[in-house]
Protein backbone atom coordinates (compact mmCIF):
# COMPACT_ATOMS: atom_id res chain seq x y z
CA UNK A 1 0.00 0.00 0.00
CA UNK A 2 2.86 2.64 0.68
CA UNK A 3 4.89 1.80 -2.56
CA UNK A 4 1.14 2.85 -4.51
CA UNK A 5 0.97 5.89 -2.26
CA UNK A 6 4.59 7.10 -3.19
CA UNK A 7 3.89 6.85 -6.54
CA UNK A 8 0.43 8.38 -7.08
CA UNK A 9 1.60 11.36 -5.15
CA UNK A 10 4.29 12.87 -7.70
CA UNK A 11 1.75 11.86 -10.54
CA UNK A 12 -0.67 14.26 -8.76
CA UNK A 13 1.56 17.19 -8.58
CA UNK A 14 2.11 16.71 -12.22
CA UNK A 15 -0.49 18.54 -14.19
CA UNK A 16 -2.64 16.75 -16.25
CA UNK A 17 -1.53 17.95 -19.49
CA UNK A 18 2.00 16.94 -18.47
CA UNK A 19 1.30 13.59 -17.50
CA UNK A 20 -0.97 12.88 -20.66
CA UNK A 21 2.64 13.53 -22.99
CA UNK A 22 4.75 11.04 -21.02
CA UNK A 23 2.79 8.02 -22.35
CA UNK A 24 1.23 7.62 -25.49
CA UNK A 25 -2.14 6.71 -26.58
CA UNK A 26 -4.50 9.06 -24.72
CA UNK A 27 -6.05 10.28 -28.00
CA UNK A 28 -6.01 6.74 -29.84
CA UNK A 29 -7.17 5.08 -26.50
CA UNK A 30 -10.03 7.74 -25.47
CA UNK A 31 -11.48 8.23 -29.24
CA UNK A 32 -11.70 3.92 -29.36
CA UNK A 33 -13.25 4.27 -25.66
CA UNK A 34 -16.15 6.76 -26.09
CA UNK A 35 -16.84 5.53 -29.63
CA UNK A 36 -17.05 1.89 -28.15
CA UNK A 37 -19.07 3.05 -24.95
CA UNK A 38 -21.58 5.55 -27.46
CA UNK A 39 -22.09 2.63 -29.92
CA UNK A 40 -22.93 0.03 -27.25
CA UNK A 41 -24.04 1.20 -24.20
CA UNK A 42 -25.32 4.81 -24.13
CA UNK A 43 -27.37 4.54 -27.57
CA UNK A 44 -29.20 1.83 -26.86
CA UNK A 45 -29.60 2.81 -23.52
CA UNK A 46 -31.27 6.39 -24.15
CA UNK A 47 -33.30 4.69 -26.96
CA UNK A 48 -34.74 3.18 -24.44
CA UNK A 49 -36.36 5.83 -22.15
CA UNK A 50 -36.80 8.23 -25.18
CA UNK A 51 -39.12 5.15 -26.24
CA UNK A 52 -40.90 5.15 -23.23
CA UNK A 53 -40.94 8.69 -22.68
CA UNK A 54 -42.63 9.28 -25.92
CA UNK A 55 -45.58 7.29 -24.50
CA UNK A 56 -47.14 9.66 -22.25
CA UNK A 57 -47.46 10.03 -18.80
CA UNK A 58 -50.44 8.20 -18.53
CA UNK A 59 -50.12 5.42 -20.69
CA UNK A 60 -46.88 5.07 -19.17
CA UNK A 61 -48.12 4.66 -15.40
CA UNK A 62 -50.91 2.81 -16.28
CA UNK A 63 -48.28 -0.02 -18.12
CA UNK A 64 -45.98 0.13 -15.43
CA UNK A 65 -49.12 -0.14 -12.54
CA UNK A 66 -51.11 -3.36 -14.35
CA UNK A 67 -51.62 -5.92 -10.80
CA UNK A 68 -50.18 -8.41 -12.93
CA UNK A 69 -46.69 -6.06 -13.42
CA UNK A 70 -46.47 -4.99 -9.54
CA UNK A 71 -47.13 -8.79 -8.42
CA UNK A 72 -43.73 -9.28 -10.66
CA UNK A 73 -42.33 -6.46 -9.05
CA UNK A 74 -42.92 -7.87 -5.90
CA UNK A 75 -42.15 -11.67 -6.14
CA UNK A 76 -38.68 -10.49 -7.86
CA UNK A 77 -37.75 -8.24 -4.73
CA UNK A 78 -38.05 -10.40 -2.36
CA UNK A 79 -37.00 -13.70 -3.96
CA UNK A 80 -33.74 -10.94 -4.46
CA UNK A 81 -34.06 -10.16 -1.02
CA UNK A 82 -34.38 -13.87 0.26
CA UNK A 83 -31.09 -14.73 -2.05
CA UNK A 84 -28.66 -12.32 -1.05
CA UNK A 85 -29.49 -12.57 2.76
CA UNK A 86 -28.61 -16.12 2.19
CA UNK A 87 -26.19 -15.17 0.55
CA UNK A 88 -24.58 -13.25 2.91
CA UNK A 89 -24.36 -15.67 5.53
CA UNK A 90 -23.55 -18.31 3.41
CA UNK A 91 -20.85 -15.75 1.67
CA UNK A 92 -19.36 -14.93 5.40
CA UNK A 93 -19.16 -18.52 6.22
CA UNK A 94 -17.29 -19.39 3.06
CA UNK A 95 -15.20 -16.21 3.07
CA UNK A 96 -13.77 -17.15 6.95
CA UNK A 97 -13.36 -20.75 6.30
CA UNK A 98 -11.28 -20.29 3.29
CA UNK A 99 -9.22 -17.41 4.88
CA UNK A 100 -9.10 -18.66 8.06
CA UNK A 101 -8.45 -22.52 7.88
CA UNK A 102 -6.32 -24.86 6.21
CA UNK A 103 -7.73 -28.40 5.05
CA UNK A 104 -7.46 -30.54 2.02
CA UNK A 105 -9.42 -29.65 -0.88
CA UNK A 106 -9.47 -26.33 0.15
CA UNK A 107 -8.51 -25.28 -3.54
CA UNK A 108 -11.27 -26.71 -4.84
CA UNK A 109 -13.52 -25.52 -2.64
CA UNK A 110 -11.96 -21.96 -3.63
CA UNK A 111 -11.89 -22.43 -7.47
CA UNK A 112 -15.48 -23.88 -7.56
CA UNK A 113 -16.96 -20.65 -5.65
CA UNK A 114 -16.76 -19.03 -8.93
CA UNK A 115 -19.11 -21.54 -10.74
CA UNK A 116 -21.66 -19.89 -11.01
CA UNK A 117 -20.32 -16.86 -12.78
CA UNK A 118 -18.82 -19.23 -15.45
CA UNK A 119 -21.82 -21.77 -15.85
CA UNK A 120 -24.83 -20.90 -18.42
CA UNK A 121 -27.82 -19.09 -16.59
CA UNK A 122 -29.37 -21.80 -18.78
CA UNK A 123 -27.78 -24.77 -17.97
CA UNK A 124 -28.29 -23.93 -14.06
CA UNK A 125 -31.61 -23.35 -14.70
CA UNK A 126 -32.36 -26.77 -15.81
CA UNK A 127 -30.07 -28.54 -13.77
CA UNK A 128 -32.12 -26.75 -10.31
CA UNK A 129 -35.38 -27.84 -11.92
CA UNK A 130 -34.25 -31.22 -12.31
CA UNK A 131 -32.62 -31.38 -8.64
CA UNK A 132 -35.52 -30.31 -6.94
CA UNK A 133 -38.54 -31.71 -9.19
CA UNK A 134 -40.64 -34.00 -7.11
CA UNK A 135 -38.33 -37.33 -7.98
CA UNK A 136 -35.38 -35.27 -8.53
CA UNK A 137 -31.98 -35.73 -6.28
CA UNK A 138 -33.64 -33.01 -3.90
CA UNK A 139 -37.28 -32.71 -4.18
CA UNK A 140 -37.99 -36.06 -3.36
CA UNK A 141 -36.43 -36.01 -0.05
CA UNK A 142 -38.10 -32.23 -0.04
CA UNK A 143 -41.29 -33.54 -1.03
CA UNK A 144 -41.48 -35.42 2.24
CA UNK A 145 -40.93 -32.79 4.39
CA UNK A 146 -43.71 -30.90 2.46
CA UNK A 147 -41.43 -28.64 1.29
CA UNK A 148 -41.87 -27.70 -2.40
CA UNK A 149 -39.63 -26.01 -4.33
CA UNK A 150 -39.74 -26.46 -7.66
CA UNK A 151 -42.54 -24.07 -9.70
CA UNK A 152 -43.06 -22.51 -6.40
CA UNK A 153 -41.42 -18.91 -5.38
CA UNK A 154 -39.52 -20.49 -3.70
CA UNK A 155 -37.60 -21.96 -6.73
CA UNK A 156 -37.06 -18.44 -7.84
CA UNK A 157 -35.18 -17.56 -4.30
CA UNK A 158 -33.05 -21.04 -5.13
CA UNK A 159 -32.22 -19.87 -8.65
CA UNK A 160 -31.37 -16.51 -7.47
CA UNK A 161 -29.27 -17.80 -4.89
CA UNK A 162 -27.56 -20.30 -6.63
CA UNK A 163 -26.42 -17.62 -9.39
CA UNK A 164 -24.96 -14.71 -7.38
CA UNK A 165 -23.17 -17.00 -5.04
CA UNK A 166 -19.36 -15.38 -5.79
CA UNK A 167 -20.42 -12.35 -4.86
CA UNK A 168 -20.22 -11.86 -1.04
CA UNK A 169 -17.31 -14.48 -1.15
CA UNK A 170 -15.07 -12.94 -3.45
CA UNK A 171 -16.20 -9.29 -1.23
CA UNK A 172 -15.48 -10.30 2.11
CA UNK A 173 -12.37 -12.63 1.17
CA UNK A 174 -9.42 -10.03 0.72
CA UNK A 175 -10.90 -7.89 3.51
CA UNK A 176 -10.58 -10.54 5.85
CA UNK A 177 -6.84 -11.35 4.62
CA UNK A 178 -5.64 -8.36 5.19
CA UNK A 179 -7.29 -7.44 8.36
CA UNK A 180 -4.02 -6.98 10.78
CA UNK A 181 -4.43 -9.57 13.84
CA UNK A 182 -3.36 -7.85 16.78
CA UNK A 183 -6.85 -6.33 17.99
CA UNK A 184 -7.82 -9.84 17.57
CA UNK A 185 -5.29 -11.31 19.20
CA UNK A 186 -5.20 -8.73 22.62
CA UNK A 187 -9.11 -9.63 22.99
CA UNK A 188 -8.89 -12.86 22.94
CA UNK A 189 -5.50 -12.88 25.42
CA UNK A 190 -7.77 -10.75 27.72
CA UNK A 191 -9.54 -13.64 27.96
CA UNK A 192 -12.85 -12.68 25.82
CA UNK A 193 -14.59 -15.14 24.42
CA UNK A 194 -14.80 -16.23 20.39
CA UNK A 195 -18.35 -14.54 20.05
CA UNK A 196 -17.83 -11.63 22.06
CA UNK A 197 -14.19 -11.24 19.73
CA UNK A 198 -16.40 -11.66 16.42
CA UNK A 199 -18.75 -9.63 17.17
CA UNK A 200 -17.05 -6.62 18.74
CA UNK A 201 -13.45 -6.33 16.54
CA UNK A 202 -14.19 -8.39 13.52
CA UNK A 203 -17.54 -8.07 12.39
CA UNK A 204 -17.35 -4.20 12.47
CA UNK A 205 -14.15 -4.53 10.29
CA UNK A 206 -16.17 -7.44 7.90
CA UNK A 207 -20.01 -5.79 7.60
CA UNK A 208 -19.21 -3.00 4.78
CA UNK A 209 -17.69 -5.51 2.83
CA UNK A 210 -21.15 -7.84 3.06
CA UNK A 211 -23.15 -5.06 2.29
CA UNK A 212 -21.43 -4.62 -0.86
CA UNK A 213 -21.14 -8.20 -1.75
CA UNK A 214 -25.44 -8.44 -0.13
CA UNK A 215 -26.03 -5.40 -2.91
CA UNK A 216 -24.60 -6.76 -6.29
CA UNK A 217 -26.45 -9.74 -5.24
CA UNK A 218 -29.49 -8.44 -5.04
CA UNK A 219 -28.69 -6.43 -8.37
CA UNK A 220 -27.69 -9.55 -9.92
CA UNK A 221 -31.05 -11.29 -8.62
CA UNK A 222 -33.58 -8.60 -9.64
CA UNK A 223 -32.08 -9.04 -13.55
CA UNK A 224 -31.58 -12.81 -13.30
CA UNK A 225 -33.98 -14.75 -16.09
CA UNK A 226 -32.07 -17.66 -17.49
CA UNK A 227 -31.88 -19.65 -14.31
CA UNK A 228 -35.31 -18.43 -12.80
CA UNK A 229 -37.64 -19.44 -15.77
CA UNK A 230 -37.21 -23.14 -16.30
CA UNK A 231 -37.84 -23.28 -12.11
CA UNK A 232 -40.44 -20.63 -11.12
CA UNK A 233 -43.35 -22.29 -12.89
CA UNK A 234 -44.26 -18.83 -14.66
CA UNK A 235 -47.79 -18.92 -13.14
CA UNK A 236 -49.36 -14.91 -13.49
CA UNK A 237 -49.23 -13.00 -10.32
CA UNK A 238 -47.32 -15.91 -8.03
CA UNK A 239 -44.20 -16.94 -9.75
CA UNK A 240 -43.55 -14.75 -12.34
CA UNK A 241 -40.40 -12.56 -12.17
CA UNK A 242 -39.78 -8.94 -13.81
CA UNK A 243 -37.69 -9.99 -16.36
CA UNK A 244 -40.16 -12.77 -17.63
CA UNK A 245 -42.64 -10.19 -17.51
CA UNK A 246 -41.07 -8.00 -20.40
CA UNK A 247 -40.47 -11.20 -22.52
CA UNK A 248 -44.10 -11.72 -21.98
CA UNK A 249 -44.99 -7.94 -23.64
CA UNK A 250 -42.76 -8.56 -26.24
CA UNK A 251 -43.86 -12.37 -27.29
CA UNK A 252 -47.46 -9.96 -27.40
CA UNK A 253 -45.86 -7.28 -29.70
CA UNK A 254 -46.99 -5.50 -27.51
CA UNK A 255 -43.25 -3.35 -27.34
CA UNK A 256 -44.35 0.32 -25.71
CA UNK A 257 -45.46 -1.81 -22.54
CA UNK A 258 -41.66 -3.36 -22.59
CA UNK A 259 -40.14 -0.27 -22.54
CA UNK A 260 -42.01 1.20 -20.20
CA UNK A 261 -41.46 -1.72 -17.80
CA UNK A 262 -37.70 -2.14 -18.83
CA UNK A 263 -37.17 1.48 -18.37
CA UNK A 264 -38.60 1.20 -14.22
CA UNK A 265 -36.27 -2.02 -14.06
CA UNK A 266 -33.01 0.00 -15.92
CA UNK A 267 -33.85 3.06 -13.68
CA UNK A 268 -34.02 0.40 -10.84
CA UNK A 269 -30.13 -0.59 -12.20
CA UNK A 270 -28.47 2.30 -12.49
CA UNK A 271 -29.38 3.73 -9.40
CA UNK A 272 -28.74 0.66 -7.49
CA UNK A 273 -25.02 0.28 -9.16
CA UNK A 274 -24.54 4.46 -8.51
CA UNK A 275 -25.15 3.35 -4.61
CA UNK A 276 -23.12 0.66 -4.40
CA UNK A 277 -20.37 2.35 -6.41
CA UNK A 278 -20.38 5.18 -3.92
CA UNK A 279 -21.00 3.38 -1.10
CA UNK A 280 -17.54 1.53 -1.99
CA UNK A 281 -15.97 4.75 -2.48
CA UNK A 282 -16.91 6.10 0.82
CA UNK A 283 -15.93 2.65 2.30
CA UNK A 284 -12.55 2.05 0.60
CA UNK A 285 -11.44 5.48 1.80
CA UNK A 286 -12.10 4.48 5.07
CA UNK A 287 -10.23 1.52 4.64
CA UNK A 288 -6.89 3.24 3.41
CA UNK A 289 -7.78 5.95 6.15
CA UNK A 290 -8.87 9.06 4.36
CA UNK B 1 6.10 -15.61 13.35
CA UNK B 2 4.42 -15.79 16.94
CA UNK B 3 0.96 -15.97 15.69
CA UNK B 4 1.26 -19.44 16.29
CA UNK B 5 1.22 -18.90 20.14
CA UNK B 6 -1.88 -16.34 19.89
CA UNK B 7 -5.49 -17.68 20.26
CA UNK B 8 -7.36 -16.61 17.50
CA UNK B 9 -11.36 -16.28 17.05
CA UNK B 10 -12.53 -20.06 15.66
CA UNK B 11 -9.10 -21.77 16.56
CA UNK B 12 -10.75 -24.56 19.05
CA UNK B 13 -10.73 -27.79 17.09
CA UNK B 14 -15.08 -28.09 17.36
CA UNK B 15 -15.40 -24.27 16.34
CA UNK B 16 -13.08 -25.61 13.42
CA UNK B 17 -13.99 -28.71 12.32
CA UNK B 18 -18.20 -27.30 12.46
CA UNK B 19 -17.85 -24.61 9.90
CA UNK B 20 -15.74 -26.72 7.67
CA UNK B 21 -17.89 -29.50 7.63
CA UNK B 22 -20.69 -26.93 7.34
CA UNK B 23 -19.29 -24.99 4.22
CA UNK B 24 -18.06 -28.44 2.65
CA UNK B 25 -21.52 -29.90 2.86
CA UNK B 26 -23.46 -26.74 1.60
CA UNK B 27 -21.28 -26.23 -1.36
CA UNK B 28 -21.55 -29.94 -2.27
CA UNK B 29 -25.46 -29.21 -1.98
CA UNK B 30 -25.49 -26.23 -3.75
CA UNK B 31 -22.19 -26.09 -6.32
CA UNK B 32 -20.82 -29.53 -6.85
CA UNK B 33 -24.25 -31.41 -7.07
CA UNK B 34 -25.62 -29.66 -9.91
CA UNK B 35 -22.16 -30.24 -11.72
CA UNK B 36 -22.29 -34.03 -11.44
CA UNK B 37 -26.24 -33.90 -11.91
CA UNK B 38 -25.61 -32.25 -15.56
CA UNK B 39 -22.77 -35.33 -16.52
CA UNK B 40 -25.17 -38.29 -15.25
CA UNK B 41 -28.25 -36.52 -17.01
CA UNK B 42 -26.28 -36.44 -20.09
CA UNK B 43 -24.87 -39.63 -20.19
CA UNK B 44 -28.29 -41.48 -19.34
CA UNK B 45 -28.91 -43.05 -22.55
CA UNK B 46 -24.84 -44.44 -22.48
CA UNK B 47 -21.87 -42.93 -24.50
CA UNK B 48 -23.22 -44.00 -27.48
CA UNK B 49 -26.78 -42.05 -27.05
CA UNK B 50 -24.53 -38.88 -25.65
CA UNK B 51 -22.50 -38.83 -28.55
CA UNK B 52 -25.81 -39.28 -31.28
CA UNK B 53 -27.52 -36.47 -29.41
CA UNK B 54 -24.20 -33.94 -30.20
CA UNK B 55 -24.44 -35.03 -33.36
CA UNK B 56 -27.88 -34.19 -33.85
CA UNK B 57 -28.08 -31.82 -36.85
CA UNK B 58 -29.50 -28.91 -34.82
CA UNK B 59 -27.47 -29.30 -31.85
CA UNK B 60 -24.51 -29.54 -34.14
CA UNK B 61 -25.75 -26.31 -36.17
CA UNK B 62 -26.12 -24.53 -32.49
CA UNK B 63 -22.80 -25.46 -31.78
CA UNK B 64 -21.40 -23.70 -34.67
CA UNK B 65 -23.38 -20.68 -34.29
CA UNK B 66 -22.02 -20.23 -30.86
CA UNK B 67 -18.36 -20.60 -32.07
CA UNK B 68 -19.29 -18.04 -34.64
CA UNK B 69 -20.57 -15.18 -32.09
CA UNK B 70 -17.74 -16.14 -29.89
CA UNK B 71 -15.09 -15.59 -32.63
CA UNK B 72 -16.56 -12.35 -33.04
CA UNK B 73 -17.13 -11.28 -29.75
CA UNK B 74 -14.55 -11.72 -27.54
CA UNK B 75 -11.19 -10.00 -29.96
CA UNK B 76 -13.77 -7.19 -30.06
CA UNK B 77 -14.21 -6.84 -26.29
CA UNK B 78 -10.54 -7.62 -25.71
CA UNK B 79 -9.64 -4.67 -27.92
CA UNK B 80 -11.61 -2.57 -26.45
CA UNK B 81 -10.92 -3.78 -22.70
CA UNK B 82 -6.94 -3.23 -23.15
CA UNK B 83 -7.48 0.42 -24.20
CA UNK B 84 -10.04 1.34 -22.08
CA UNK B 85 -8.22 -0.04 -19.32
CA UNK B 86 -5.17 1.92 -20.21
CA UNK B 87 -6.80 5.14 -21.07
CA UNK B 88 -8.22 4.71 -17.19
CA UNK B 89 -4.77 3.54 -15.70
CA UNK B 90 -2.35 5.71 -17.45
CA UNK B 91 -3.80 8.72 -17.86
CA UNK B 92 -5.86 10.89 -15.64
CA UNK B 93 -9.26 13.04 -16.96
CA UNK B 94 -11.96 14.41 -16.25
CA UNK B 95 -14.51 12.42 -16.41
CA UNK B 96 -12.34 9.24 -15.72
CA UNK B 97 -14.43 8.03 -12.95
CA UNK B 98 -17.79 8.05 -14.83
CA UNK B 99 -16.36 6.38 -17.71
CA UNK B 100 -14.97 3.17 -14.97
CA UNK B 101 -18.57 2.98 -14.11
CA UNK B 102 -20.08 3.30 -17.26
CA UNK B 103 -18.50 0.35 -18.47
CA UNK B 104 -20.36 -2.18 -15.14
CA UNK B 105 -23.43 -0.93 -16.61
CA UNK B 106 -24.04 -4.20 -18.46
CA UNK B 107 -23.35 -5.93 -15.07
CA UNK B 108 -26.36 -4.50 -13.27
CA UNK B 109 -28.86 -4.26 -16.60
CA UNK B 110 -31.10 -7.60 -16.86
CA UNK B 111 -30.35 -9.54 -20.22
CA UNK B 112 -33.99 -9.30 -21.02
CA UNK B 113 -33.51 -5.62 -21.11
CA UNK B 114 -30.41 -6.02 -22.51
CA UNK B 115 -31.89 -7.35 -25.45
CA UNK B 116 -34.97 -5.53 -25.72
CA UNK B 117 -32.33 -2.29 -26.14
CA UNK B 118 -31.17 -3.71 -29.27
CA UNK B 119 -34.37 -4.82 -30.79
CA UNK B 120 -36.06 -1.17 -29.69
CA UNK B 121 -33.12 0.23 -32.12
CA UNK B 122 -32.11 -2.34 -34.56
CA UNK B 123 -35.51 -3.79 -34.93
CA UNK B 124 -37.67 -3.35 -38.13
CA UNK B 125 -39.51 -0.25 -36.43
CA UNK B 126 -36.54 1.10 -34.91
CA UNK B 127 -35.10 4.27 -35.52
CA UNK B 128 -31.43 2.52 -37.22
CA UNK B 129 -33.76 -0.46 -38.03
CA UNK B 130 -35.85 1.08 -40.64
CA UNK B 131 -33.51 3.24 -42.26
CA UNK B 132 -31.33 -0.27 -42.47
CA UNK B 133 -34.33 -1.78 -43.79
CA UNK B 134 -34.53 0.00 -46.48
CA UNK B 135 -31.40 -1.23 -47.68
CA UNK B 136 -32.36 -4.93 -47.04
CA UNK B 137 -30.28 -5.35 -44.18
CA UNK B 138 -31.93 -6.78 -41.02
CA UNK B 139 -29.96 -7.24 -37.74
CA UNK B 140 -32.34 -8.87 -35.15
CA UNK B 141 -33.91 -11.88 -35.31
CA UNK B 142 -30.54 -13.68 -37.31
CA UNK B 143 -27.06 -13.88 -36.52
CA UNK B 144 -25.58 -9.94 -36.34
CA UNK B 145 -27.79 -9.29 -33.77
CA UNK B 146 -27.32 -12.11 -31.36
CA UNK B 147 -23.40 -10.97 -31.59
CA UNK B 148 -24.57 -7.27 -31.07
CA UNK B 149 -25.99 -7.96 -27.69
CA UNK B 150 -23.29 -10.75 -26.88
CA UNK B 151 -20.65 -7.67 -27.23
CA UNK B 152 -22.87 -5.49 -24.92
CA UNK B 153 -23.22 -8.23 -22.09
CA UNK B 154 -19.59 -9.38 -22.20
CA UNK B 155 -17.94 -5.80 -22.91
CA UNK B 156 -16.86 -5.17 -19.30
CA UNK B 157 -14.76 -8.31 -18.59
CA UNK B 158 -11.62 -7.57 -20.11
CA UNK B 159 -11.01 -3.57 -18.69
CA UNK B 160 -12.38 -4.95 -15.18
CA UNK B 161 -9.84 -7.74 -14.94
CA UNK B 162 -7.41 -5.33 -15.99
CA UNK B 163 -7.84 -2.08 -14.30
CA UNK B 164 -7.26 -3.03 -10.77
CA UNK B 165 -4.29 -5.03 -11.64
CA UNK B 166 -2.69 -2.41 -13.84
CA UNK B 167 -3.36 0.63 -11.32
CA UNK B 168 -1.52 -1.18 -9.09
CA UNK B 169 1.48 -1.87 -11.20
CA UNK B 170 1.62 1.95 -11.87
CA UNK B 171 3.23 3.55 -14.88
CA UNK B 172 6.51 3.71 -13.88
CA UNK B 173 8.24 1.14 -16.33
CA UNK B 174 6.17 2.46 -19.20
CA UNK B 175 7.21 5.84 -18.49
CA UNK B 176 10.84 4.54 -18.38
CA UNK B 177 10.50 3.23 -21.78
CA UNK B 178 9.14 6.09 -22.94
CA UNK B 179 12.53 7.77 -21.68
CA UNK B 180 14.06 5.10 -23.56
CA UNK B 181 12.72 5.73 -26.79
CA UNK B 182 10.16 2.94 -27.04
CA UNK B 183 7.62 3.28 -29.76
CA UNK B 184 3.45 2.97 -28.25
CA UNK B 185 3.23 -1.07 -29.75
CA UNK B 186 7.02 -1.35 -28.45
CA UNK B 187 5.98 -0.14 -24.95
CA UNK B 188 2.56 -2.71 -25.41
CA UNK B 189 4.63 -5.31 -26.04
CA UNK B 190 7.37 -5.36 -24.19
CA UNK B 191 6.48 -3.18 -20.93
CA UNK B 192 2.52 -4.01 -20.44
CA UNK B 193 1.44 -7.10 -21.91
CA UNK B 194 3.66 -9.28 -20.11
CA UNK B 195 2.96 -7.62 -16.64
CA UNK B 196 -0.48 -7.97 -17.24
CA UNK B 197 -0.79 -11.42 -19.46
CA UNK B 198 -2.10 -13.62 -16.71
CA UNK B 199 -4.53 -11.11 -15.92
CA UNK B 200 -5.84 -10.58 -19.70
CA UNK B 201 -6.03 -14.35 -20.50
CA UNK B 202 -8.24 -15.08 -17.41
CA UNK B 203 -10.20 -11.71 -18.98
CA UNK B 204 -10.10 -13.15 -22.62
CA UNK B 205 -11.44 -16.83 -20.96
CA UNK B 206 -14.54 -15.46 -18.91
CA UNK B 207 -15.53 -13.17 -21.85
CA UNK B 208 -15.79 -16.63 -23.74
CA UNK B 209 -17.40 -18.21 -21.15
CA UNK B 210 -20.12 -15.24 -20.45
CA UNK B 211 -20.16 -14.94 -24.68
CA UNK B 212 -20.78 -18.83 -25.19
CA UNK B 213 -23.41 -18.72 -22.33
CA UNK B 214 -25.48 -16.19 -22.35
CA UNK B 215 -29.30 -16.65 -22.82
CA UNK B 216 -31.35 -13.91 -21.82
CA UNK B 217 -30.43 -11.43 -23.82
CA UNK B 218 -29.94 -13.74 -26.76
CA UNK B 219 -33.08 -15.23 -26.57
CA UNK B 220 -35.00 -11.32 -27.40
CA UNK B 221 -33.02 -11.04 -30.73
CA UNK B 222 -32.68 -14.41 -32.01
CA UNK B 223 -35.98 -15.19 -33.04
CA UNK B 224 -35.14 -19.05 -31.93
CA UNK B 225 -34.81 -20.33 -35.54
CA UNK B 226 -34.23 -23.93 -35.36
CA UNK B 227 -31.10 -24.64 -37.44
CA UNK B 228 -30.58 -21.16 -38.00
CA UNK B 229 -30.70 -18.89 -35.51
CA UNK B 230 -30.37 -21.06 -32.20
CA UNK B 231 -27.38 -20.49 -30.17
CA UNK B 232 -26.36 -23.51 -28.05
CA UNK B 233 -28.50 -22.26 -24.57
CA UNK B 234 -31.32 -21.55 -26.35
CA UNK B 235 -30.96 -25.14 -28.04
CA UNK B 236 -30.96 -26.28 -24.17
CA UNK B 237 -33.79 -24.22 -24.05
CA UNK B 238 -35.71 -26.10 -26.76
CA UNK B 239 -34.46 -29.12 -25.92
CA UNK B 240 -35.42 -29.50 -22.61
CA UNK B 241 -39.49 -28.17 -23.27
CA UNK B 242 -39.49 -31.12 -26.16
CA UNK B 243 -39.03 -33.14 -22.62
CA UNK B 244 -35.84 -34.74 -24.62
CA UNK B 245 -33.96 -34.27 -21.24
CA UNK B 246 -30.71 -36.28 -22.38
CA UNK B 247 -30.32 -33.92 -25.36
CA UNK B 248 -30.26 -30.65 -23.29
CA UNK B 249 -27.79 -32.28 -20.90
CA UNK B 250 -25.51 -33.43 -23.81
CA UNK B 251 -25.68 -29.93 -24.57
CA UNK B 252 -25.61 -28.61 -21.40
CA UNK B 253 -22.27 -30.36 -20.58
CA UNK B 254 -20.55 -28.92 -23.83
CA UNK B 255 -20.81 -25.44 -21.71
CA UNK B 256 -20.17 -27.11 -18.72
CA UNK B 257 -16.80 -28.05 -19.78
CA UNK B 258 -16.71 -24.57 -20.75
CA UNK B 259 -17.22 -23.36 -17.45
CA UNK B 260 -15.09 -26.09 -15.83
CA UNK B 261 -12.16 -25.05 -17.89
CA UNK B 262 -12.74 -21.29 -16.76
CA UNK B 263 -12.66 -22.33 -13.45
CA UNK B 264 -9.14 -24.08 -13.61
CA UNK B 265 -7.68 -21.23 -16.07
CA UNK B 266 -8.29 -18.89 -13.07
CA UNK B 267 -7.06 -21.23 -10.49
CA UNK B 268 -4.06 -20.86 -12.46
CA UNK B 269 -3.64 -17.54 -13.42
CA UNK B 270 -4.17 -16.69 -9.34
CA UNK B 271 -1.59 -19.19 -8.53
CA UNK B 272 1.19 -17.34 -11.27
CA UNK B 273 0.03 -14.02 -9.65
CA UNK B 274 0.25 -15.03 -5.85
CA UNK B 275 3.75 -16.46 -7.17
CA UNK B 276 4.54 -12.83 -8.21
Amino acid sequence: MATTDLSERPAKKLSAAATKRVLPGFGLSLGISLFFISLVLLLPISGLFIRAAGMGWEQFWFVITDPRVVASYKVTALAALAASLFNCVFGLLMAWVLVRYEFPGKRLLDAIMDLPFALPTAVAGITLATLFAENGWYGQYLADLGIEVAFTPLGIVVAMAFTSVPFVVRTVQPVLEELAPEDEEAAMSLGASDMTVFRKILFPALWPAVVTGGALSFARSLGEYGAVIFIAGNSPYISEVISLMIFVRLEEYDFPAASAIAAVVMTVSLLLLLAINVWQGRYLKRLHGG
Amino acid sequence: MKTRKHRRVGDSPLVRRTLIGLAVTLTVLLLFMPLVLIFVQAFTEGWAGYVSNILDEYTLHAIGLTLVVALLTVPLNLVFGVFLAWLVTRFRFPGRKLLATLIDIPFAVSPVVAGLLFLLLYGSNGWVGQWLGEYDIQLMFSWPGIVMVTVFVTCPFVARELIPLMQQQGREEEEAGVVLGASGWQLFRRVTLPNIRWALLYGVILTNARAVGEFGAVSVVSGNIRGETNTLPLQVELLYQDYNTAGAFAASSLLAGIALITLVVKAIVEWRQSRN
